[in-house]
């Protein structure tokens, strides 16, 4: 495990209408920093704060926002509010999960993606939704996403080299 | 003092007093899975209903959690609570089914058939043991983690906790674990588990032993 | 002259600032809106604002004509849209190819690009000009309106169209209780859904006594299909934060927090710099133009949970702790945020405030119904032809939302039913059509108006499919602390899973009514009341459509998979292929004539062969 102690800065920021630390946004900086929740840092969040670790581990996993297990280094959202329901996000989802051999909520076993699912991002119009990396794609269809995924992979393949031969 | 109608009755009770601790005091019972004196009140087994405000207008409220309050219209025992609260049974026996704790109140509310798919859960979500841990023997080693449908009681991170001495006082509270039914057995129509136990549904209900219908130990009884 | 940028230290001195930028801005009447809205911005409105500059730089116009990038213009379906000022011509569905056409022509001649107009989706006509187009001509836009001519990030805009006018009267020639008269004279009603009186919650915790007092504007709009309080947010922030200054002024609270959700981090951005150009400014912070009332806001993020826009829940979540209901009374005004009187109001409503004390009660009652006035914003999604933002007055029929705002059905098809209120709400079908939209109206239909969510379904929507859709969404979300709503969620679930498989029985239609009337009496807070209503409310007005799954097996709407199959039909069919190759599943071959057909066994049913069929050869039944 790489550096995961000594950095809670985060926790300097005060909370909302009182001078104590909000855990909730300690823990959006955590997992912004990390990607996820480590179990290192949480355990170290709950001596610092005078919290009981029980707390720290109820907070972490009712919230859907946070995660105990690192994401991919890609990130799939797909859209679930009741507009793209109706227009059919639902077979998309499948097309992903198929092509991806993961179901929603969990990773590919190379790491490259994470495939989430999340109950509405507001922008009904666009109906079915999918965020890929944080670009939005409207009017979503099985054989759209299928292309979409592939220009994708291809794409970060080229990076991922250019990358490599840069680095040397 | 607050003067409130308790079933008709003008009463008065103790500023701070929970609608149950009124409806005890003046000798109503009424059933609950989730309460406990020693503990604080939570509101999650939902068994408590009682129905406040005036006919017409009324709505159902878990008598534990919910304050007495001046002027306040109470009834403990009526038709929309019994129907509410008889659902409710059904579904913790459709969950839950080998707790003594559950097919005793089942046996006392007249459920005998389960319309649900059946389940065999061990857990019931009353919260009793996390506060047990948390406020009789300080050690918050326990809590209800996740959401909705996976909430469950956990150790932080699934891991053996640290905090926990194991005082037992958790196993000691739990109305799912304790005394567990393992039903109809090969050799015995009744595990006889309940034999040991003076069950509290006896008092009331001198030939009820078991949720069972008909109840086996019953039948057994009629035989001898 | 005095530097006004280095803070407003009275009423007198904002005024002497929008008379400046009125007069800076009355030389400039040229201007495009550009939406920035997240619909149109998927759209690519983000480089057509780039090279409509990069366009206007090249000839030479970027000092006389203005570029503004706005909060959503409403018609998101036909984004990205433009709106070119002064003569507030409207664009749709504009590309970088067009853009140098849009300003030889329109902006500086005056001539308009004829193939960039919004076409009537029934009739096919024309329109020019925003305010005739059906969309906009039958809508309220009281606090939509502004949107046209806001820069959202700019504070300076917002002043030059009377911001922050209200907060100086009620600072100055209003006291507290009068502010809250005034509220309640409007009849103001939470926006958020219940539609509580929003007068008679200020008087309450104006009433208590306590050293310290929160108002806190709800932002976590959790409900799926809606996104009003985010489009308001990222499109006015200041009016939003206006009304908080005016309620935190009226109930005598100090301090501020906006509850937002996580997934929408533009409004928590432009939100931020909204409440940083409000305390340059002097509008918030100490002594708030010389009045002597201190007020500070705070942004507080959610993190994922709908449950937390139930109020008990959403204050548990701001002191930093797991966001679980509890039982009311004691009601947040007797015990709130940190155990201090707390009121909390939702965006919209809080958006409506410095309307109300600027134009008064009376004017705001002129709009709506005896019990609802005023204006309320729909989100109208779903199978509607104009889907985006619509502002109406209260009162208005489902139909003239619906068919005269919205322009119909997509793709010509029927309606079936609307649904209002989110996973609290339900669906509405054809015979409320002509009824007046407000909050006793949907009540008594079997739904709410919730916080403004309207889901337009036709006859290709199953309501079975429906009523699981929210019971899902519910049994994810639910917090799972009474066992009612838990449990009475799987079940429920469980059931009309059982139903849409076709494995259903009457009897279990007849426990699934009980089970949900069960949950709504039993459960502690207003989400698990309402968490059957969905299911009760499909099975009231759909009821034929669930016999039809449980005894004929059938789904009309052919959307339940295990109901549903797909065949090719040899006549249409000119073997092109195409089915083949797109099946995800590889369940269409070619039988010994070369005639594709589908091996039921294999086939997942996703509908890919269908959408691929030029021919209309794939059939679904």
């Amino acid at each position: 495990m790489q550096d995961l102690k000594g950095d809670l800065s985060v926790l300097d920021k005060p909370v909302a209408g009182n001078n104590g630390v909000s855990l909730i946004s300690a823990m959006h900086d955590i997992q912004e920093k990390y990607s996820y929740l480590p179990e290192e840092v949480l355990r170290e969040l709950a001596a610092e704060t005078d919290t009981p670790l029980i707390e720290i581990y109820r907070i972490a996993t009712f919230y859907k926002h946070f995660s105990l297990t690192p994401k991919g280094k890609h990130r799939i959202v797909s859209c679930t509010g009741t507009a793209c329901h109706v227009r059919g996000i639902e077979v998309v989802n499948t097309e992903v999960s198929r092509l991806l051999g993961v179901e929603p909520g969990s990773t590919t076993a190379d790491g490259k993606y994470s495939l989430e699912t999340v109950n509405c991002l507001g922008a009904c119009a666009l109906a079915p939704l999918v965020v890929i990396d944080g670009e939005y794609y409207g009017n979503m269809t099985a054989s759209r996403i299928r292309k979409i995924i592939r220009k994708h992979d291809k794409k970060t393949e080229k990076t991922a080299c250019s990358c490599s031969s840069s680095a040397k | 003092m607050i003067n409130m109608i308790l079933n008709g009755l003008e009463i008065s009770v103790e500023k701070g007093t929970t609608l149950l601790e009124t409806a005890n005091f003046y000798g109503i019972e009424i059933p609950t899975l989730c309460h406990d004196e020693g503990l604080s009140s939570y509101g999650a087994c939902r068994l408590c209903l009682v129905e406040v405000g005036p006919p017409g207008r009324s709505w159902l409220v878990s008598s534990c959690t919910y304050p007495a309050r001046e002027g306040l219209v109470v009834r403990t025992h009526t038709r929309r609570i019994a129907r509410a609260r008889r659902m409710l049974i059904e579904l913790y026996l459709a969950t839950c089914p080998s707790s003594k704790t559950i097919q005793d109140l089942a046996c006392q509310f007249q459920v005998t058939a389960v319309r649900f798919r059946q389940r065999h859960d061990d857990c019931i979500l009353c919260g009793l043991c996390v506060r047990m841990c948390d406020e009789q023997m300080q050690a918050k080693a326990i809590g209800l983690v996740d959401r909705g449908a996976d909430r469950r009681v956990a150790t932080p991170f699934d891991k053996k906790s640290e905090q926990c001495r194991l005082c037992g006082g958790c196993q000691y509270i739990c109305p799912a674990c304790q005394a567990r039914c393992q039903g109809p057995q090969e050799e015995n129509p009744i595990c006889n588990a309940c034999l040991n136990l003076a069950p509290p549904c006896l008092e009331e209900y001198e030939d009820a032993m078991c949720y069972m219908d008909p109840c086996v130990a019953c039948e057994l009884k009629g035989n001898n | 002259m005095r530097n006004l940028q280095a803070g407003l230290k009275s009423p007198a001195d904002l005024e002497l600032m929008r008379k400046r930028l009125k007069e800076a801005r009355g030389r400039r009447e040229n201007y495009l809106a550009v939406c920035g809205d997240t619909g149109c911005t998927v759209w690519g409105s983000n480089t057509i604002k780039d090279s409509l500059q990069d366009c206007l730089k090249r000839k030479g116009f970027l000092e006389k004509v203005d570029i503004k990038f706005t909060g959503c213009l409403g018609l998101c379906e036909s984004g990205p849209v433009i709106i070119v000022f002064p003569q507030e011509i409207f664009y749709q569905k504009v590309k970088e190819a067009d853009i140098e056409e849009i300003i030889d022509k329109t902006v500086l001649k005056g001539e308009v690009v004829e193939r960039l107009l919004y076409e009537d989706p029934t009739s096919g006509q024309k329109y020019i000009y925003a305010s005739d187009i059906p969309f906009y001509k039958n809508q309220v836009r009281v606090l939509l309106g502004n949107n046209w001519i806001n820069d959202p990030n700019s504070i300076e805009d917002y002043i030059a169209i009377d911001g922050y006018k209200a907060l100086g009267r009620a600072l100055t020639e209003m006291s507290p209780a009068e502010v809250v008269e005034e509220i309640k004279i409007s009849h103001l009603r939470g926006r958020g859904g219940a539609g509580f009186p929003t007068g008679r919650k200020w008087e309450e915790c104006y009433k208590a006594s306590s050293d310290h007092k929160y108002i806190i504007c709800n932002a976590d709009e959790g409900d799926p299909g809606a996104f009003m309080d985010r489009s308001l947010l990222e499109g006015n922030p200041h009016a939003v934060l206006e009304g908080l200054i005016i309620g935190g002024y009226a109930v005598g609270a100090s301090e501020g927090i906006i509850y937002i959700r996580a997934e929408y981090p533009t409004a928590v951005d432009k939100l931020s710099l909204a409440i940083n150009n409000a305390e340059k400014l002097g509008l918030l912070g100490e002594n708030i133009m010389g009045s002597g009332f201190n007020f500070y806001v705070s942004i507080s993020i959610g993190a994922g949970a709908f449950v937390c826009g139930e109020t008990s829940a959403l204050v548990s979540s701001i002191e930093g702790k797991v966001g679980e209901p509890r039982q009311k009374p004691p009601h947040l005004v007797e015990r709130g945020l940190w155990n201090k009187p707390t009121v909390v109001n939702n965006v919209e409503t809080l958006a409506n405030v410095p309307y109300i004390i600027l134009n008064g009660a009376g004017e705001f009652c002129r709009t709506g119904t005896k019990e609802s006035r005023g204006t309320k914003i729909f989100s109208l999604v779903g199978k509607v032809n104009n889907t985006g933002l619509v502002e109406v007055p209260l009162g208005i029929t489902l139909r003239e939302i619906i068919f005269e705002i919205g322009g119909g059905i997509k793709d010509g098809g029927k309606f079936k039913a609307v649904q209002t209120g989110g996973p609290s709400g339900g669906c509405l079908p054809e015979m409320f059509l002509d009824s007046p939209v407000d909050f006793e109206e949907l009540k008594a239909a079997g739904s709410m108006m919730g916080s403004g969510g309207m889901i337009v379904m036709d006859e290709e929507t199953c309501m079975i499919d429906v009523a699981r859709y929210f019971l899902r969404f519910l049994k994810d979300e639910s917090c799972g602390k009474c066992f009612s709503c838990r449990e009475g969620i799987s079940r429920m679930l469980e059931i009309a899973d059982s139903i849409a498989r076709g494995t259903g029985s009457l009897e279990e239609l007849e426990l699934l009514k009980e089970l949900g009337s069960a949950v709504k009496d039993s459960s502690m807070c207003g989400l698990g009341q309402s968490s059957a209503n969905p299911v009760l409310s499909t099975i009231r007005y759909f009821e034929d459509e669930y016999k039809d799954h449980i005894l004929e097996n059938k789904c009309p709407a052919g959307v339940c998979r295990e109901l549903i199959s797909f065949d090719i039909d040899s006549v249409f069919c000119n073997t092109c292929g195409a089915c083949i190759k797109n099946c995800p599943a590889s369940a269409v071959c070619e039988d010994k004539e070369g005639q594709p057909v589908i091996i039921q066994e294999a086939c997942s049913k996703c509908g890919t062969c269908l959408e691929t069929c030029k021919h209309g050869a794939v059939l679904k039944r």
